[in-house]
């Protein structure tokens, strides 16, 4: 038991946090910005799927993980376009739309791995390449913080860097402002002449792309190679971190941290002999717990709000 | 002359031709022998009766969750929980089947009851969350099919694993739990069966019974229902249940109709599917059977072509989010049935 | 009128996906520098040829000119960029943003890549002041009174260089003095060289302040007036074909046993403020009470405490003796309270349903209608049809989609399931809004028929004429609070009750009190 407490509270489990974080906030942001727009995008599991397969194969086949970064952006961004498409010109159910792009994924990365690689399971017969980490200078240097913070893998600190921009896209842009409003009010933006369809289509296409990232980060920095269904719900708990954090984007920030936590924790706890199959749910029970005490609190402070009235 | 009126199923048509003239594409590029690959796909399935026959037994779990999804997107519930209780409920089903020692007709019957009412009662679970404080059920139902998942896996590994087997997989389901196959050549079980009655009940219960009406109404409007004194989280919790139960007896009817041993270790992926068979049944229960047969006839296509070609079976999967982004495309061939009003509204010759 | 028109549109038509047919083969013109009034029964398809004008509908065929030059509006920028603004019925605006945000939505002026709140805020300042629309920048548009938000909507318009501005049904939710002040402000834009569409269908006012007027009729145009060379009763009887009557023959009133008894009913929301003050009034056998009051004055409030759907209100209130406060929907209508909605789309009806199952909703639990465990198909099938007759329902069959009828054919059902359950009580919230006078008339004969078989009804409406006229005695709700109460609603002239609802006058506590009938 000591020996658990030892590793929770070594700078290597909070480092682990940040890793582990790091694609549950990226479809965290991807379910943030489209639903400020209100469209609800349930496909962010697949976009990361069919991104981090894309990265992969590009990369193995051009030699640069940055290429293969770009194909992934690339390929993510095609499909939320595709999405897009369908849910707005088509006017596809948006949840329907969603299923639709994750069964798509699931059944197709695998049939163009095998077509690819000749397997099935995973993209041990490509050259793969990996982003890389980064160390940065004086901050590596600091104890605690420097072994927390440093060295982790490029597209964690893009993350980071991705809740930054989006606050500030959101707040003080005029992008953000017709985003804000096309969810709220899609009428009123559209009688004042902002093309509803083509602010969602925007938002849906920042969506896929920070999916893609998410994808992109799994198989080129998490790990170093595609395995099916490598995503294994991320997606949809980044999803949940984005309803428990109140579609704020810091928020939505905390919550996948605190999610990251979780994940984390579930890798220590394997050290306890908890069967691993246990451990893998934490996660999942984690959101469900995260989803229920937001909607009872929620409940709670309007009893509480009329109980105050009625002292009055 | 075509009217408006036949519209929805002219369009549902034009849908499956579509994936079908896809299907063919794919294959034409990435097969040396298309036209070859193309016959095995289209008609290895209805070759013989014993490939009939894997149609037919391919359809039946689909029938069970695609009607326990029906309900729930008829209530308007976006759940797609069917997956992990359809998986936990073969666990629960196989455990019983193992363990118990029970009279030969009497074992199937606990066993699937068991599995059933597991999956209702969980299945009640983001029912009650939903009804209660507005949880929403999509994401819930999407947990609960990993936590199902992790869960089933544990069982399976520590309770009922058979060290002597090759695979991770149970021991073997005891021969007095078996359903009974109906036909010579072909593994068509009593599921089947069970799958057409349960079927004809959710037809009746859903158009013909006053519960019925209260789950369209909610469904269709749920602000109206409240207004017309319906108890709608009554009705959301009972869909939840009902679906939970179907979702469960599919997933112990496979086990015990198709399998020896519970042999899953990783999701069937039955829940999803059964989304799907909703969508092309238009939430009606009696199109179910249709649109699980035509599921499952190119699932058994596809197979065939994946063990006599070069083209994977996956490719399935490509073809099948086509008909669902089109299938549920409202705009998706509007333009041809404005045209058919203005027609009939006499404004143009 | 001898120029060439600003705006000219030659046999436009529009059908809607369901078949609807909003339009057909209609020509509008509109001279530069007018007040021209479009007038119609809501139905009619004024909302569709403004909405085409506008761009938000794509004509499904016809014509449109402006200064001459064919055009074609895909979207609402399309049409804002050519000088033509809306201000729409209901209000286009983002609750949650502050006016100045609003202002700006879709036109921000920016630096760099940020918006400029300063030059924004510097731009509405200039251009309220201009056009003597006081309004605050800063403030959140959801605390603002409705004649503010409008003030807001036609400031959004000029903002964005508006030269045609089309007004929907703009006096529809303003009191009268706020309409006066509306109708100042339209004349200086009027002066400054604005063309103004001005749809409505409160005669008087188009009379007021129009130049013109265009009248349309089930999706046609009948003709376009000088404003002087016509009559009201002319343009009515266009307008529907034949004389509107709206009056009653509704003889002798016996009031029998007090049916609904409300008593202290207090209501406070969660913004703390007390939206029901104390209220109190008694409805008996063969009455109907109307409540008249500008919207939002607790209203709806008071008709949610008394169905069922507002926890949190205080007080009594007893059907028939039983107390209802409090209790579920369920409960409250198995005691025999009808209740006829305001808003059908939302909560009347479910539209994807066919009409008959949209008609049984007050039934289907009876024992009577069902046979076991199955629904007594026959007996369905029966009440629709005889329903669909008796109230002129046009329908091809119960089995239709309710969706697929238009709004008056809609509430017909509404109503004629409410009152076919023969409630000792039917609560009538705006009963006939948004329906075409032939359908007012059948529901405001039905609410007379309850009436004469004992039913107590309590009537809440905006339509002046239809709380005057349908009527026993009034209450009249301002604030939260009851301010008059006329026993005979018959002795009431619209000035006077006009005052009560902006609270100008109010009646002595003893005289409101007389509406509870002890």
């Amino acid at each position: 038991m000591s020996n658990f407490f030892d590793i929770l509270f070594s700078t290597d489990f909070a480092f682990s946090v940040l890793r582990v974080m790091t694609p549950i906030l990226f479809a965290a942001l991807g379910a943030l910005i489209s639903n400020k727009a209100g469209i609800v995008n349930i496909g962010l599991e697949g976009t990361m799927l069919v991104a981090a397969l894309t990265g992969v194969i590009v990369s193995a086949y051009t030699g640069s993980a940055w290429i293969g970064l770009l194909a992934a952006i690339v390929a993510g961004v095609a499909i939320a376009a595709l999405l897009g498409f369908f849910t707005l010109k088509f006017k596809t159910h948006i949840i329907l739309g969603g299923i639709a792009v994750n069964m798509f994924a699931s059944g197709g990365t695998v049939f163009i791995l095998y077509l690819v690689s000749g397997d099935k399971g995973a993209s041990t017969s490509l050259k793969s390449a990996t982003l890389p980490s980064l160390h940065i200078p004086l901050l590596e240097d600091i104890p605690v913080l420097g072994p927390i913070l440093s060295g982790h893998n490029v597209l964690t600190y893009v993350s980071l860097a991705c809740v930054a921009g989006l606050y500030y896209l959101l707040a003080k842009t005029p992008l953000g402002l017709r985003i804000r409003s096309v969810g709220e009010n899609p009428q009123a933006a559209q009688s004042v002449g902002v093309r509803v369809n083509r602010v969602q289509f925007i938002s849906l296409l920042i969506s896929g792309f920070f999916a893609a990232l998410g994808g992109a980060y799994m198989s080129m920095g998490y790990l170093s190679l595609f395995t099916r269904d490598m995503t294994a719900g991320r997606g949809w708990i980044g999803i949940a971190a984005e309803a428990v954090g109140r579609s704020t984007t810091i928020g939505t920030f905390l919550s996948s941290l605190l999610f990251g936590a979780a994940d984390a924790l579930a890798n220590a706890l394997q050290i306890l002999k908890i069967p691993a199959e246990l451990v893998g749910t934490t996660p999942y029970v984690v959101t469900v717990i995260g989803l229920i005490v937001y909607a009872v609190a929620e409940a709670r402070m309007k009893k509480r709000k009329m109980a105050k009235r009625a002292l009055k | 002359m075509i009217k408006a009126a036949h519209f929805e199923k002219i369009r549902t048509l034009a849908v499956i031709l579509i994936a079908l003239v896809l299907t063919f594409l794919i294959i034409a590029i990435i097969s040396d022998d298309p036209l070859r690959t193309i016959s095995i796909f289209l008609f290895e399935p209805i070759s013989s009766v014993s490939h009939l026959g894997n149609v037919v037994e391919m359809a039946i779990p689909l029938m069970f969750t695609g009607l326990s999804v029906v309900l729930l997107f008829r209530t308007n519930l976006f759940n797609l929980g069917a997956e992990g209780l359809f998986y936990f409920a073969g666990i629960v089903a196989s455990t019983i089947a193992i363990h118990w020692t029970l009279s030969g007709w009497l074992h199937p019957i606990v066993a699937i009851l068991a599995g059933a009412l597991t999956g209702a009662l969980l299945s009640a679970i983001p029912g009650v969350l939903k009804a209660k404080w507005n949880v929403n059920e999509l994401v819930t139902s999407l947990m609960f099919n990993s936590i199902l998942f992790g869960v089933g896996l544990y069982f399976l590994n520590y309770k009922l694993r058979d060290p002597q087997a090759f695979s991770n997989s149970s021991y073997k389901l005891q021969p007095s739990a078996l359903l009974p196959h109906l036909i010579p050549g072909t593994r068509i079980h009593l599921g089947l069966i069970l799958a057409l009655l349960c079927i004809v009940l959710v037809h009746y219960y859903m158009y013909r019974t006053r519960w019925g009406y209260e789950l369209r109404m909610t469904g269709s409007n749920r602000s109206f229902a409240e207004y017309s004194g319906i108890n709608t989280t009554k009705v959301i919790i009972t869909v939840h249940l009902l679906a939970g139960f179907l979702a469960g007896m599919g997933g112990s009817v496979e086990v015990l109709g198709m399998y020896t041993r519970f042999q899953w270790t990783s999701l069937p992926g039955y829940g999803l599917d059964g989304a799907l068979v909703a969508l092309l049944a238009k939430n009606n229960p009696l199109s179910v059977i249709g649109a699980a047969l035509f599921l499952a006839y190119i699932r058994i296509g596809a197979d065939q072509m994946a063990r006599l070609s070069d083209v994977p079976a996956e490719m399935i999967s490509i073809v099948q989010a086509v008909i669902i982004l089109l299938i549920s495309a409202e705009q998706f061939l509007k333009f041809w049935k404005t045209r058919m009003l203005l027609k009939e509204a006499g404004i143009r010759e | 009128m001898e120029t060439s028109p600003l705006l000219e549109i030659t046999n436009i038509s529009k059908v809607y996906p369901n078949g609807v047919v909003a339009n057909a083969n209609v020509d509008f013109s509109l001279a530069k520098g007018e007040i021209h009034a479009i007038v119609g029964e809501n139905g009619a398809g004024k909302s569709t040829l403004m909405k085409m004008i506008f761009g938000m509908e794509e004509p499904s065929e016809g014509e449109m000119r402006l200064n001459g030059q064919k055009v074609k509006f895909r979207s609402p920028q399309d049409a804002i960029d050519s000088g033509i603004g809306m201000v729409h019925q209901h209000f286009m605006l983002v609750p949650s943003l502050t006016v100045v945000d609003n202002m700006i939505l879709g036109m921000e002026p920016t630096r760099g890549f940020n918006i400029h709140y300063k030059e924004a805020v510097r731009m509405t300042r200039e251009l309220s002041a201009r056009y003597n629309l006081a309004i605050d920048p800063l403030a959140r548009v959801e605390d603002l009174t409705v004649g503010m938000k409008q003030k807001v909507e036609i400031l959004k318009v000029l903002i964005r260089g508006a030269r045609i501005l089309i007004l929907d049904e703009p006096t529809a939710v303003l009191t009268p003095q706020e309409t006066e002040e509306l109708f100042k402000q339209l004349q200086a834009l009027k002066r400054e060289g604005h063309t103004i569409v001005f749809i409505s269908h409160k005669l008087k006012e188009v009379k007021a302040i129009c130049d013109r007027i265009t009248i349309m009729r089930a999706g046609k145009t009948e003709g376009v007036f000088e404003t002087s060379s016509v009559s009201e009763r002319e343009i009515s009887r266009l307008m529907v074909g034949r004389d509107v009557v709206l009056k009653y023959d509704k003889g002798d009133r016996k009031p029998g046993r007090p049916v609904l008894q409300a008593r202290n009913l207090i209501y406070v929301n969660a913004e703390a403020k007390r939206v029901l003050q104390d209220v109190g009034f008694t409805i008996r056998e063969g009455e109907i009470l109307g409540i008249a009051g500008v919207e939002g004055n607790g209203q709806s409030e008071l008709v949610r405490a008394l169905t069922g759907s507002l926890p949190g209100a205080e007080g009594s209130v007893t059907v028939g003796g039983e107390s209802i406060l409090g209790r579920s929907i369920k409960d409250i209508r198995d005691r025999g309270v009808s209740y006829i909605p305001e808003d059908r789309m939302r909560q009347g009806a479910a539209k994807d349903a066919s009409i008959a199952d949209n008609l049984i909703s007050m039934f289907y639990r009876l024992k009577a209608w069902n046979r076991g465990p199955l629904l007594n198909r026959k007996k369905i099938a029966a009440f629709s049809e005889a329903q669909i007759e008796r109230y002129k329902i046009r329908a091809k069959s119960p089995e239709q989609p309710i969706g697929m009828l238009s709004g008056g054919n809609m509430q017909k059902v509404v109503v004629a399931r409410e009152c076919e359950a023969a409630p000792k009580l039917l609560i009538a919230e705006q009963p006939t809004r948004g329906v075409d006078v032939g359908a007012a008339q059948l529901i405001h004969q039905r609410l007379l028929e309850m009436r004469a078989e004992g039913c107590a009804i309590l009537l809440l409406s905006a339509d002046l004429n239809e709380i005057l006229e349908v009527s026993d005695s009034l209450l009249v709700l301002y604030d939260g609070q009851f301010v008059a109460y006329y026993p005979d609603a018959s002795q009431v002239t619209e000035e006077t009750l006009g005052f009560a609802m902006l609270g100008v006058q109010r009646q002595s506590e003893a005289e409101v009190r007389r509406a509870i009938h002890d």
